[in-house]
């Protein structure tokens, strides 16, 4: 079981992923926005982070930074799921730290599928 | 005519087919490609029609009948069925980059090195001395037009024409053919070539038909008049003893096969396919061309035969001993051209896919797989490629040389033809089987290509060799008198003729060991993979997942480095960047992930084919054994994702229909607007979002049939609500582009504004009480009407007041409506005591799809046009917008609209 943390200022989004790693067996705290994210990251010390990009008071970015800044949270994960989807958007997305860019609209199968491949211990 | 002459018009012919070849090459690169067209695709397939077509269907028409006929109602029976098999056939290669029908099969039966070994080799033996009695054409049709007829092979090694006709048209083979290393392996200068061939060979053919038929008789009933007199010709035109419909079926058979199945078929019909849409012109097309092609055959046949059968002269050779006879020089000029025409294309096109053959599935195959290769070979790799194919291309034309100097003299065309048919035909159950049953297994390819193999030599090579190397009781007696084992009445059977119980007893054992092998032996993991890629490859070619079995772990700088050796530095590194930014993140020194690899292995399978591309990149990679079960469960991953996708397609058909208005609306647009690239990604991000909603939450409810009612109900609701918010942004987007483009005219009328404000805040009195607002409206003038558009202004104040709404808070909001005069303009103002907006955005606010975002959490929950789309309107109208407000003070929005 792992503790996910989902940020999105899109609250259907957050329905759906809520559900979907609820379905999967984890521990799920959501947050509408960065500041609220950044909350439950202190709080809780994530194993993975489904963030958006684009959210009011805090920008994935600048979490994503955060979380890699947090010498607890060496293990953790990040994965972006943005509506932009042009090269340089995924490209600072990658120089921002996260593990994986995945553009909206997404497959939730192939979003478990890639997250449980990503959360498979080395070796 | 003298030889001299001759030369010179052969080399002048050859020096145009270059410049032709090399404008279209020119043209390619330039972007404005003469190929990709279904008229030349067409052409190119009439490669069919070699010299044995040119002179030789004439002359079997004398010794044979109608049964010149088959080998081109075959193709025409056939032509149907491309669009299921060809059709197959071509989307497969491009999926899977094959580049020769050895390929195929070695890559449909788990890229299997000796199988390409194994088509290539019989390719080669088959197609040699078809290869050679096409230098025979040339040779003849050469020695009857300069009157040295009946000598043509006399006289020295260097003093024979054929031997620098042969030299000549190498050196073209190699310009064209083998010149640079590509992963397409297509050659548009060498195919525009062929196709201008195709139509030299048809006008020659049909203009001795018609000198012929109309110049020297008078027309084709005069002709068949005349031959119905000759007993010899009337004989072979009636059905009797001697001519049985088993012949008929196993030629046309035969040739059904061979027109999809010679290498150099396949090479214009499947590798240098530009599109599949070509294929539903060609269907009809190429019957077309063989239909007009055959017309004079028969004219042709009879009329040789009335003018020249007393004369000492091959009826092969009527085609151009008529024009001759009768003084036409000219037109026995066009009509070694024509055969030339015919001929060239047919060596040229045969010999290149002969060495891609031998080059991907002979050497590299063998070269790679020796673990020194890189080392010695590595910084060379793609001009040491092409180099064996030159060579080869050499050997190839050396080797039909003398094989047509030595022992084709003895053959007629047509023979020699059909004998190779039937070695190309042995590929059939294999392919055929390949492309429509998954069980279809190595084993069983390997057992019926061998057995089909020997017994073609058997029953048709073995007779060639007598009474030369073999004593003429083998065909008589039987090998050790062993009578029911005669190579020509196998098993005592004597009704068909030679040929066609070769074609019958070899297709009989290959099919019967196909399926004995396919049924009896195991297929391992690759092959089934391969197999069902194949099969399946309409369902699955859509999908890149479709091939992600490779379990290997691959460094991403060790693919880089292989691709490198074959397409340069620039293309590889272009090539892995591409790939990378697009799916799946890497740096050089991460391994690749599944896809990737299969990726370049398909690249370099374009080059240097499948076998030794697998070896290749198996070289570098740290395979793990992957079971059969892990391939059937990664390909029932990719199928059940497939069927979830086609659901959630027939659902939202309507949406797409949408989508689609929304992108023809686009394109409009980007020509008015110059923020047009903005504009675009800001639409496509926000049509993501609520499309992003919509999917999860389908797909969840697909996935998940045991969820509680509520859930169910709040997805389901969720999913509406933003499939409405989709459909509202698309049907704004739709309205601004109208009025930007133009295409809206207003609907101008007498309206008063004050009914138009009432009906607007009529509409929206649900909102307004939900939120508790309360709302005024004052007229300081009394009605005044202007020309206006009614609709179009109520959907203004419409936005305006829902605005107003929007950003009051509940239970204390006030909005005020007021409607005055201003010198020429009525005003209507609207103003709320709402949230408020800093002047650093009043003018921010009218663009499109610019959004505030408050303290409140929610986002906006509007398209962002609404604005934009009122100022629009006022200003079609002659007016204008203006917004005064300050941050925590509300807002007044103020409509002018001038009255005349």
């Amino acid at each position: 079981m792992l503790t996910v943390v989902i940020a999105d200022d899109e609250p259907n989004i957050l329905l759906s992923l809520e559900f979907l790693m609820k379905k999967e067996g984890h521990r799920v705290f959501i947050a509408r926005d960065g500041a609220e994210a950044q909350e439950l990251i202190d709080a809780e010390k994530p194993d993975l982070l489904l963030l958006d990009v684009m959210m009011p008071k805090m920008n994935g970015h600048e979490l994503c930074r955060y979380v890699r800044a947090q010498p607890d949270l060496n293990h953790a994960k990040v994965i972006f799921l943005s509506a932009r989807s042009k090269e340089a958007d995924v490209q600072a997305g990658y120089e921002a730290g996260a593990n994986l860019y995945i553009p909206k609209p997404f497959s939730t199968r192939d979003l478990v599928s890639r997250i449980n491949q990503l959360m498979k211990p080395v070796g | 005519m003298n030889s001299l002459t001759l030369i010179v018009c052969s080399l002048l012919y050859l020096s145009l087919l270059f410049l032709i070849a090399y404008w279209a090459e020119h043209r390619t690169h330039t972007r404005r490609s003469l190929v990709n067209n279904p008229y030349v695709y067409s052409l190119s397939l009439a490669v069919y029609c070699t010299a044995w077509t040119f002179y030789g269907s004439v002359g079997r028409a004398v010794s044979h009948g109608m049964q010149f006929l088959t080998v081109y109602i075959g193709p025409t029976l056939a032509a149907p069925l491309w669009w299921l098999i060809l059709r197959k056939i071509i989307r497969i290669c491009k999926a899977q980059r094959i580049t020769s029908i050895a390929d195929f099969i070695s890559a449909r039966y788990g890229k299997n090195r000796g199988l390409g070994v194994f088509v290539t080799g019989l390719c080669v033996a088959g197609i040699i001395p078809y290869i050679s009695i096409q230098i025979k054409a040339i040779a003849t049709s050469f020695s009857v037009l300069s009157g040295q007829a009946g000598n043509a092979s006399e006289g020295l090694f260097l003093g024979d024409q054929a031997f620098y006709i042969t030299l000549v048209l190498t050196i073209f083979t190699i310009l064209f053919g083998a010149r640079t290393l590509e992963a397409t392996e297509r050659h548009e200068g060498l195919v525009t070539a062929v196709a201008f061939e195709s139509l030299v060979k048809l006008v020659a053919f049909v203009a001795v038909g018609l000198f012929v038929t109309f110049g020297l008789f008078n027309g084709p009933t005069d002709i068949f008049q005349q031959a119905r007199a000759i007993p010899a010709l009337r004989q072979q035109f009636t059905f009797g003893p001697g001519h049985t419909s088993g012949d008929w079926f196993w030629n046309i058979l035969l040739s059904m096969v061979a027109v999809l199945f010679l290498p150099r078929q396949f090479q214009v019909a499947v590798v240098e396919n530009t599109s599949e849409k070509h294929l539903d012109k060609a269907i009809w097309l190429f019957p077309l061309y063989l239909f007009v092609i055959n017309i004079f055959v028969l004219p042709l046949a009879f009329g040789g035969h009335i003018l020249l059968g007393d004369l000492p002269i091959d009826a092969d050779n009527y085609v151009l001993a008529l024009p001759v006879q009768y003084g036409r020089e000219g037109l026995a000029l066009l009509a070694y051209i024509g055969g030339f025409s015919a001929a060239t294309s047919m060596i040229i096109v045969e010999t290149i896919a002969l060495s891609v053959m031998v080059s991907n599935n002979v050497v590299m195959p063998f070269l790679v797989s020796r673990s020194n290769w890189q080392n010695r070979f590595g910084a060379v790799s793609s001009t040491f490629v092409i180099n064996i194919r030159r060579l080869t291309i050499v050997l190839f034309l050396v080797l039909a040389y003398i094989y047509y100097r030595t022992v084709s003299q003895q053959f007629s065309l047509v023979s020699v033809g059909l004998i190779s048919f039937a070695a190309v035909a042995q590929f059939t159950p294999a392919i055929i089987g390949g492309i429509f049953w998954k069980e279809g297994n190595r084993a069983g390819a390997r057992l019926g290509l061998y057995a089909g193999t020997a017994m073609w030599f058997y029953t048709l090579i073995l007779p060639t060799l007598v009474p030369g190397l073999l004593p003429p009781t083998l065909l008589t007696e039987g090998p050790w008198g062993i009578g029911f084992l005669r190579p020509q009445n196998l098993f005592g059977q004597t009704d068909l003729e030679p040929l066609a119980q070769g074609i019958f007893w070899s297709l009989l054992v290959n099919v019967l060991g196909y399926l004995w092998g396919s049924i009896n032996r195991p297929q391992s993991a690759l092959e089934h993979n391969q197999a069902v890629l194949f099969v399946d490859i309409f369902r699955l070619s859509r999908s890149d997942e479709s091939s992600v079995v490779w379990k290997g772990k691959v460094v991403v700088s060790e693919l880089q480095r292989l691709l490198t050796t074959f397409f340069g530095a620039d293309w590889a590194n272009r090539v892995i960047e591409r790939y990378t930014s697009r799916h799946a993140p890497a740096t050089p020194t991460s391994y690749a992930d599944a896809r990737l690899v299969t990726y370049c292995e398909k690249l370099l399978a374009g080059a240097i084919g499948t076998a030794s591309a697998r070896t290749l990149v198996a070289s570098i990679a740290k395979e793990e054994t992957i079971s059969v079960d892990e391939v059937i469960r990664i390909l029932k991953t990719s199928q059940e994702l497939l069927s979830v996708n086609r659901e959630l397609k027939r659902k939202s058909t309507e949406l797409e229909q949408m989508a689609q208005q929304l992108s023809e609306a686009n394109e409009r647009l980007q020509a008015a607007d110059l923020n047009k690239a903005e504009f675009l990604s800001t639409i496509t991000h926000e049509v993501r979002t609520p499309i992003t909603s919509v999917r999860a939450l389908a797909e969840i409810l697909y996935d998940t049939p045991d969820m509680n009612d509520h859930s169910r109900q709040q997805f389901l609701g969720t999913i509406i609500r933003e499939s409405e918010r989709l459909t509202r942004l698309i049907n704004q987007v739709l309205d601004l582009e109208r009025f930007e483009s133009g295409r809206l005219q207003l609907q101008l009328e007498p309206v008063l504004l004050r009914d138009i404000v009432r009906q607007a805040i009529d509409t929206i009195q649900q909102l307004i009480r939900e939120k508790n607002i309360s709302i005024t409206v004052q007229h300081d003038i009394p009605p005044t009407p202007v020309r206006a558009d009614h609709d179009r202004l109520m959907q203004v104040f419409i936005n305006l007041l829902s605005n107003a709404v929007k950003f009051c808070e509940p239970n204390q909001g006030r909005i005020a409506v007021l409607t005055s005069a201003d010198g020429p303009n009525l005003i209507v103002s609207i103003t709320d005591n709402g949230v408020g907006i800093d002047p650093a955005y009043h003018e921010l606010i009218f663009d499109k799809f610019y959004q505030l975002h408050h303290k409140t959490r929610d986002k906006p929950t509007g398209s962002g046009l609404g604005l934009a789309i009122s100022r629009k309107i006022a200003e079609l109208h002659g007016g204008s917008i203006r917004v005064e407000s300050q941050l925590g003070q509300g807002a007044t929005f103020t409509v002018r609209i001038p009255v005349d």
